[in-house]
């Protein structure tokens, strides 16, 4: 049986959750938003990604209530937001230093919004109860946050902002302060309760793995500006610059003058060596005008390495191994061309070690497909 | 750790002497059963049996319980929100002026605070007893509450009220449901600290004090004028108890409520690892 894919935003007919129009958030001088137009949708898993001071956070507090757009307008299920405070907003947000309310405990952390809501005690305690199950903390109710440990901690202060059964949860860096293994299993575990209790969910992240594990779309943002919007095998299969090719994942860019060849351009990287050459299977190549700068962004996996050069390929190139990283399961080599460029080829260690053939030194052949690499003009 | 050398030990015993030998001779005279203060006659407590018997020093005693309790509130809550404010708002035009403004008491002399305060006091035709000593005592208790407060609210983590501000509370509610409790131990002490300065204050006092109000450190230095008697010893052996019980009290709490915490995050970490 096939399961229908989740795109609302392929979906003209789907109306937006949350709709940024032309929003510039400037701190005196510092403009730390810049004319940002964006839609989220209904249960989205949607990741805003930068380094920091990149404005992500912004975003964030902006949609919470903790800070008003100078320009332009947000709106959350159709309704401007301007004006209205962060209590009366039905918008809960989970902090980066989860904030949890260090006089009360576990449970009156988690009751705490629910108090606010005039509900009566056995809806609010069924409800409390509910959230203590769902995060796996029904035996640790009673003790003070400083009584549990960081995971736990961490999965207090999620309850807690889901208890409201908010329309949007924001959560700030929410794994920031675990370790490598617990954040690991802690992604799976956010993706599971997303998905139960149906919220959208709108994370802030610095860390381009935790965006690509848990997001169903990701915004990845540059000082200020949204850079691309798209899936994660999008951003990563077709990223629309150098910026987001290189900040997501490892990539190799070359750099070279281009010109229409065909179905696709031959890229002129370096003098005396034939021209590379790239097409897209689908669609259209971006326009590059003859003779135009241009890059080439090839992933590291999608470059084959060989001893000889490889016969039928258009895209080989020689070097030498300058570095070999071995992690396992995947090794990189490291190898340097002609004009000094440095390009990167992980091939995955099926075979153990002794049995592998290339080392440090050795004069290789690099090669990849016509349709492996992405033309980038910026 | 190192061993006490002989010149520690002088040093300790100098340092103590200095301190408390004048309150060691005090406590033992109001036990003197002489009526000359520097006469050793034997031990007696009858001292402390007429002191409840003199109704001026009753009176004394209950004039300043009031002020002291009405002006360290008082205190407590002017200078709790002066802390907020300076704390917490941006930069606003004469915010340094302010914040300058709010210790320039600390340092002032208090016969300048008590002549100005009684000058306003005049000129604008009060009648001076115990409201005008409760005025004034609030009016400089309230920059020792505010430092206190503000030193505990500079380490306060903000986005625990965001996060009250995010689960539907008010301002007003989040400010009391969450920081004033975390603040509380801070207020405590600010109230307790605006409680002493009032109790033990007699320059301002006596300057805005009325016939109609006289508070126990006036009375105590005006019968000292006329001799020091074996029931005024009695009096501040009470007082000095009553504040060394305080005191040893709050800091014992203190020690408690940081060890439990300290033994209560190590468990935690302990069951997570």
């Amino acid at each position: 049986m096939a399961v229908p894919v989740f795109a609302p935003w392929d979906d003209p007919t789907q109306k937006p959750l949350i709709q940024f129009k032309g929003v510039t958030k400037r701190f005196g001088d510092f403009t730390a938003i810049d004319n940002q137009t964006l839609d989220i949708y209904t249960r989205e898993f949607f990741a805003l990604l930068g380094p920091s001071g990149c404005g992500k956070t912004t975003m964030m507090r902006m949609l919470a209530g903790f800070e008003q757009p100078t320009e332009g307008q947000i709106l959350i299920g159709g309704k401007d937001m301007k004006g209205v405070p962060p209590n009366e907003r039905e918008v809960n947000m989970m902090f980066q230093s989860y904030a949890l309310f260090p006089h009360l405990s576990v449970w009156e952390n988690i009751a705490f919004g629910l108090r606010r809501m005039n509900q009566s005690k056995d809806v609010l305690e069924a409800r409390v109860e509910e959230m203590l199950r769902l995060t796996r903390l029904t035996k640790f109710a009673k003790r003070k946050p400083h009584q549990i440990s960081g995971g736990q901690r961490q999965r207090v202060a999620l309850a807690r902002s889901l208890a409201r059964a908010p329309k949007l949860l924001l959560l700030d860096e929410p794994l920031g302060a675990l370790d490598k293994k617990l954040r690991e299993e802690t992604q799976f575990e956010l993706m599971d309760i997303q998905e139960k209790t149906g919220t959208t969910f709108v994370i802030v992240t610095h860390d381009q793995e935790e965006a690509m594990t848990v997001a169903s779309r990701i915004a990845v943002m540059d000082e200020g500006r949204v850079i691309q919007v798209a899936t994660p095998s999008n951003i990563y299969e077709a990223p629309n610059s150098v910026y987001v090719a290189d900040f997501i994942g490892d990539v190799n860019i070359i750099e070279g003058a281009a010109k229409r060849a065909g179905d696709g351009y031959d890229i002129t990287w370096a003098e005396g060596v034939a021209p590379l050459h790239t097409r897209k299977e689908e669609g259209e190549l971006i326009a590059i005008p003859d003779g135009g700068k241009a890059y080439l962004a090839i992933r590291p996996e999608k470059v084959a390495i060989h001893t000889e050069k490889p016969q039928g390929m258009t895209n080989a190139v020689q070097g030498r191994i300058i570095d070999v990283a071995y992690l396992g399961n995947l090794s990189t080599y490291h190898v340097r061309l002609a004009n000094g460029t440095m390009v990167r080829a992980q091939t995955a260690n099926t075979r153990r070690l002794a049995l592998r053939p290339f080392t440090w030194e050795d004069e290789v052949w690099l090669s990849w497909t016509d349709t492996a690499a992405i033309l980038l003009a910026e | 750790m190192r061993r006490l050398s002989w010149f520690n030990v002088t040093s300790l015993t100098l340092g103590f002497a200095f301190l408390y030998l004048p309150m060691v001779i005090l406590v033992i005279y109001s036990f003197n059963a002489s009526k000359l203060v520097t006469v050793w006659a034997g031990f007696s407590t009858k001292w402390y049996g007429e002191l409840l018997q003199n109704q001026a020093f009753l009176d004394a005693a209950w004039v300043t319980l009031k002020v002291g309790v009405a002006a360290s509130t008082l205190a407590t809550v002017l200078g709790t929100m002066a802390a907020l404010v300076l704390v917490r708002a941006g930069r606003f035009p004469g915010r340094t002026l302010f914040s300058g403004m709010i210790y320039a008491p600390l340092v002032m002399p208090e016969v300048i605070t008590g002549l100005s305060l009684l000058l306003l006091f005049i000129s604008l035709g009060v009648d001076r007893g115990v409201f005008t000593i409760i005025l004034a005592h609030t009016t400089f208790a309230m920059c020792y509450v505010s430092v206190v407060v503000s030193s505990r609210l500079v380490t306060f983590d903000q986005s625990l009220e965001e996060a009250a501000l995010d689960l539907g509370c008010s301002p007003f509610s989040a400010f009391r449901l969450v920081t004033l409790p975390i603040i509380a131990p801070a207020v405590i002490s600010g109230w307790l600290l605006a409680f002493t300065l009032s109790l033990d204050d007699l320059v301002i006092a006596s300057f805005t004090a009325g016939p109609s109000a006289t508070t126990l450190p006036i009375k105590i230095f005006s019968a000292v004028r006329l001799g020091v008697s074996p029931e005024i010893n009695a009096l501040c052996t009470i007082m000095i108890s009553i504040v060394a019980v305080g005191v040893i009290g709050t800091s014992l709490a203190t020690k408690r409520a940081a060890q439990r915490q300290k033994r209560d995050e190590q468990a935690a970490a302990r069951a997570a690892g």
